[in-house]
């Protein structure tokens, strides 16, 4: 069972760290925190707060994709409104000028995750005449050339796992 | 704790694959119960072993995408995601 108090702090930091980044989060609070309290019941249960909204595997690697913020909240921001759970919202939807509309799931089933999975491996490595590999956030896009990806996103936040070799 | 069952006004087969934590599937689950719908749920992420496998093969066969909430009314009807209106013309109410 989650501690109400620690869904009220977890709720506050999400809210802070949103706004700081550009980002929002969905003005309903009683839906807002009723996802929270799922994030936390995931990190619970698979020690990362996996999306709310989907069916985790338990495997971290798996479920890279699907940590929130996920791979998928800015592309669904951009064309939605908001995010798959509905957790982050864009600004106008955030001020009332616009309801944010169901969003359809951009995650690809699990056969073709397989799939893509294969051909990512099976793509070689770095092109001719690059010094560096180019790595890219999978969360917010930002890019940077040197032998690894940095322990944190400088832009974002997330962790070095959630970058693929982009170029 | 697997199948769950609502009581209420028999629509036919009215089955909700739904996750514990995800915020539509309480959506929908709540307009069924307020439609007075009787349907069957279950959790999905909250079961394990085999029998999580054989009902995830279930959602799979419904949806490929295998997301939630997935509704499936009649063995024929499939719903993905909270869409009210489609949801309630699907149930009749
Ligand atoms: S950003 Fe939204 S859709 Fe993505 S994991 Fe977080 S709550 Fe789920």
């Amino acid at each position: 069972m989650v501690d109400e108090s620690e869904v009220d702090r977890f709720a506050r930091d999400l809210a802070r760290e949103a706004e700081a980044g550009g980002y929002h989060l969905n003005p309903d609070e009683e839906f807002t925190r009723s996802l929270v309290r799922g994030l936390l019941a995931n990190q619970e249960r698979y020690g990362y707060i996996s999306c709310p909204c989907r069916l985790a595997s338990g495997n971290r690697e798996d479920d890279l994709d699907i940590i929130c913020p996920c791979d998928y909240r800015d592309p669904d921001l951009s064309e939605y409104g908001a995010c798959y759970c509905a957790l982050y919202v864009a600004a106008d939807v955030e001020a009332g000028a616009r309801a944010a509309g169901p969003v359809p799931e951009r995650r690809p089933g699990p056969a073709e995750r397989q799939r893509q999975k294969e051909e990512q491996a099976a793509a070689g490595r770095i092109p001719g005449g690059l010094k560096y590999p180019v790595w890219r956030c999978r969360v917010c896009g930002y890019l940077c050339a040197r032998e690894r990806p940095p322990e944190t996103c400088p832009i974002c936040r997330v962790p070095r796992d959630r970058f693929e070799r982009f170029i | 704790m697997a199948m769950q069952h609502v009581p209420g006004t028999d629509r036919g087969r009215v089955f909700l694959y739904a996750l514990s934590t995800c915020g539509w599937c309480a959506k929908t689950k709540q307009l069924l119960t307020d439609l007075g719908v009787g349907f069957s749920y279950v959790y999905v992420d909250l079961l394990s072993g085999e029998e999580r496998d054989q009902v995830v093969n279930e959602v799979e066969r419904w949806n490929p995408q295998l997301s939630f909430p997935t509704l499936v009314v009649n063995e024929t009807k499939v719903i993905v995601g909270f869409r009210e209106d489609e949801i309630r013309e699907a149930v009749g109410a």
